[in-house]
C-alpha cells in the first residue's frame, strides 16, 4: 500500500500477454463472472435498477400508496416555482462554493506546513486528521450546535477579542460561515492526501530553483502547484461531491427543518423532507435525477479543465 | 480563537521553512524547528479543542456546561452524566443502542469483506469479455450521489415488508455496493506480481484456489483497511437508520442520539452530551488503536485515483 501512483500506474495491466489457448478463454469468462457476481448483483439490483426507476418516477406524483401518475416534466417545472426548493439550492451552492476551496486551501497550507518539519509530522497528522473521522457524525453535529449556541464557548472566546456574534445556530446571516467552519475543521482528510503528493516531489528541483535563485513563491507556482496539481484535482473532485450530499449535521443541527428561516434547507435535507415526510416521492425523485445531472456535468466540468491545469508527470512542461 | 487566522499564516511559513540548503548553521535549523512546532502545536490546539470541550462537558454538571464558562477544567468533574446516559431513552437502554450499533457495524465488515475481496479479484485477476465496461461503471458509481437511488430502494424494501428489519441496511454490504473498498481491493491486487498467478496455474491451481491461498494472505493490509473504514462508516451512518428503523429497540446509536436531542429538548445537556462521547468511543478507540493503517490507508487510496 506504499507504493508509488506512478509504480501503480505501469503495473495497472501485469496481465500476461502470453496466448492463452480459447479453452482457458472460456474457463476464465465463466471464472470472472463468477467472481463478479456479488458486486454485479448489487449494481444491478441496487444502484442500476433503482436509478431507472427513479427517473420514471421523477416524471409522475407518487405517495408511495396510490400507485404513481403520469404527469410528464411537471414536477421539473413547478421546482423552479418552488421558493423552498430555490432556497436549498442557494444554500448548497453557497456551501459548496465557500466550504470547499476554504477546506482545500487550509489542507494544502497545513500539508506544506507538515512537509517542512523533520520531527512530529506523524503525530500532527494524526491530530489534524481525526476530525475527518468523526465530523460527519451525530454526536459532533450535536457538539457543534452546543458550542455555536447562544452564548456558547465560541462566542464566549469571540467576544474576548471584542467580537459579538450573540448566537450561530439561531440567526439565519451566521448558521453558513458555522456549516462551513464545520467542513474546514474537516481539512485532515485532504491534508493527508496533499501530504503523500508532496512527498512525490523530487527535493532536487527544489535544489535547482534555489541555485537559480528562485523564492519561495516562485518555487510554489514553478514547482509545488504544477507538481501537485493531480492532486489537487482528485481532491477538488471529491470534495466537491462530498459537499453536495452533506445531510446528517443540517438534519441534527436543524431538528430536521432547516431553519431558522430555511437557512440550513441544505439540498438533501429538502429532498428527504419532501420524499419522505410529505411522501411527494416523483417530486423528490426529480430532485435525485436534478442533483445527478447537476453533479455530472460539474464532474465534466473539472475533468474538461483539468487537461489545462493539471499536469501529469512524463507531460512535457 | 484564530481559526480562520492560522492557516494563511502556516502557509507562509511552510514556504519559508520548506528546503533549507544543507549549509544553513544549526542555530538557524533550531529557530525554524522551534517555530515550526510552535505553529503547529497551536493549530493542533484549535483542531482538537471541540473534541476536548466534548470530553470535558461530559464530566461536568449542567450549569457548567456554556454560560460564561468556557474553561475545560471545573472542580465538579463527575460521572453522574454517563449514568444518566446509560439509562437511555424511550424505555430503551443505552447498551441496547450500542448492541444494535455493534451488529451493524460487524454485519457491515463481514459483508463488505466477502463480497469486495471476491468482486476484485474478478476485476484485478481475470480477463474476461466486458470487464472494462463493468470496470468503468464501477468508478462511476464511486461519484454518484446516494440520493438518486434510496426512494426506489425504499418501495421496494418497503413492498417487500423489509422496513423497520436490517436487511436493507446489510444487504448492499454484502453485494459489494460500497464501490470505493472494491476500488481499493482492485487498486492492491493490480501493484501484486503477476508471476505468483502465472506460477500457481502452472501447477494445476484454479482461480478459487489463487484467490483463497495466494491473493487473500498478500492482500491483508487492504483487508485491515477496509474493515476499520466500513465499522466506522456503520457506526456513523444516520441517514440508512433514520430511513428504515421505526422502533427504538433497534435503533443504532446516531439515531437514540437524536430521539435523545428530541426529547429531553436539550434540557439535559450534559447527558446529551456524555451520550454523544459515548456514541464516538469505539471510534475514537479504532482511531487511536489503528491510526497508521488508516492515516496511511487514505494516503494512498488517495493518490491512486
Amino acid at each position: 500500500m506504499t507504493q508509488s501512483p506512478t509504480l501503480s500506474r505501469r503495473s495497472a495491466h501485469s496481465d500476461s500477454t502470453l496466448p492463452r489457448k480459447s479453452r482457458q478463454r472460456g474457463a476464465d469468462a465463466r471464472a470472472g463472472y463468477t467472481f463478479l457476481l456479488p458486486w454485479l448483483l448489487g449494481f444491478i439490483v441496487l444502484t442500476l435498477g433503482p436509478m431507472i426507476s427513479s427517473l420514471y418516477l421523477s416524471f409522475t406524483n407518487y405517495n408511495l400508496f396510490d400507485p404513481p401518475k403520469w404527469i410528464g416534466l411537471d414536477n421539473y417545472t413547478t421546482m423552479f416555482q418552488d421558493e423552498r426548493f430555490l432556497q436549498s439550492v442557494g444554500v448548497t451552492v453557497g456551501y459548496v462554493v465557500f466550504g470547499t476551496p476554504l477546506k482545500l486551501a487550509a489542507a494544502l497550507a497545513v500539508a506544506m506546513l507538515l512537509n517542512s518539519a523533520r520531527k512530529g509530522q506523524g503525530f500532527y497528522r494524526s491530530a489534524f486528521y481525526a476530525p475527518s473521522l468523526i465530523g460527519a457524525s451525530v454526536s459532533i453535529a450535536i457538539v457543534w450546535k452546543a458550542m455555536f449556541g447562544d452564548s456558547g464557548p465560541v462566542d464566549q472566546g469571540l467576544s474576548f477579542f471584542g467580537i459579538n456574534i450573540g448566537g450561530w445556530v439561531g440567526n439565519p446571516s451566521m448558521t453558513m460561515p458555522m456549516f462551513i467552519l464545520l467542513t474546514v475543521w474537516q481539512f485532515g482528510a485532504p491534508m493527508v492526501i496533499f501530504l503523500a503528493g508532496l512527498k512525490q516531489i523530487p527535493a532536487d528541483l527544489y535544489e535547482a530553483a534555489s541555485m537559480d535563485g528562485a523564492g519561495p513563491v516562485r518555487k510554489f507556482f514553478n514547482i509545488t502547484w504544477p507538481m501537485l496539481s493531480p492532486v489537487v484535482f482528485f481532491n477538488l473532485l471529491m470534495e466537491t461531491i462530498h459537499a453536495f450530499q452533506i445531510f446528517s449535521s443540517a438534519y441534527i443541527i436543524s431538528n430536521g427543518e432547516g431553519g431558522p428561516a430555511g437557512s440550513t434547507l441544505f439540498y438533501t435535507l429538502y429532498l428527504y423532507l419532501r420524499g419522505f415526510s410529505d411522501f411527494r416521492m416523483g417530486y423528490a425523485s426529480a430532485m435525485a435525477w436534478l442533483l445527478l445531472i447537476v453533479v455530472g456535468i460539474l464532474t465534466l466540468i473539472i475533468f474538461r479543465t483539468s487537461k489545462s491545469w493539471v499536469h501529469y508527470s512524463g507531460d512535457a512542461k | 480563537m484564530t481559526t480562520t487566522a492560522t492557516p494563511t499564516q502556516s502557509a507562509s511559513d511552510a514556504q519559508v521553512a520548506n528546503y533549507n540548503p544543507k549549509s544553513e548553521s544549526s542555530t538557524a535549523k533550531r529557530a525554524k524547528s522551534a517555530l515550526f512546532h510552535v505553529v503547529a502545536i497551536a493549530l493542533t490546539a484549535v483542531v482538537l479543542y471541540p473534541g476536548l470541550w466534548m470530553i470535558a462537558s461530559s464530566f461536568k454538571p449542567n450549569a457548567e456546561i456554556g454560560g460564561t464558562n468556557t474553561s475545560l477544567w471545573s472542580s465538579n468533574f463527575s460521572f453522574d452524566n454517563f449514568v444518566t446516559a446509560m439509562d437511555g431513552i424511550g424505555g430503551v437502554s443505552t447498551l441496547q443502542f450500542f448492541t444494535n450499533s455493534l451488529i451493524l457495524a460487524v454485519g457491515a465488515v463481514v459483508g463488505t469483506i466477502l463480497s469486495a475481496s471476491v468482486s476484485a479479484y474478478a476485476f484485478a485477476r481475470i480477463k474476461f469479455p466486458g470487464r472494462s465496461v463493468f470496470f468503468g461503471m464501477m468508478i462511476a458509481t464511486l461519484l454518484l450521489p446516494f440520493h438518486v437511488v434510496i426512494i426506489p430502494q425504499y418501495i421496494v424494501f418497503q413492498q417487500l415488508g423489509l422496513v423497520d428489519t436490517y436487511v436493507p441496511l446489510l444487504i448492499g454490504k454484502f453485494l459489494a455496493a460500497d464501490a470505493f473498498f472494491v476500488f481499493l481491493m482492485v487498486q492492491f491486487m493490480r501493484n501484486l506480481p503477476g508471476e505468483l498467478d502465472e506460477a500457481a496455474r502452472i501447477d494445476g491451481a484454479g482461480h478459487v484456489r489463487i484467490f483463497t491461498s495466494i491473493m487473500l494472505p498478500l492482500m491483508k493490509p487492504a483487508l485491515i483497511s477496509t474493515s476499520i473504514f466500513s465499522f466506522i462508516w456503520s457506526w456513523n451512518d444516520f441517514l440508512g437508520p433514520l430511513l428504515y428503523l421505526n422502533t427504538p429497540e433497534k435503533y443504532p446509536l446516531p439515531l437514540a442520539l437524536r430521539l435523545f436531542v428530541d426529547q429531553t429538548q436539550s434540557s439535559d445537556y450534559g447527558a446529551m452530551i456524555a451520550m454523544s462521547v459515548l456514541a464516538l468511543l469505539p471510534v475514537l478507540i479504532f482511531f487511536l488503536v489503528f491510526q497508521r493503517y488508516i492515516v496511511e490507508g487514505v494516503s494512498t487510496q488517495g493518490l491512486k485515483g
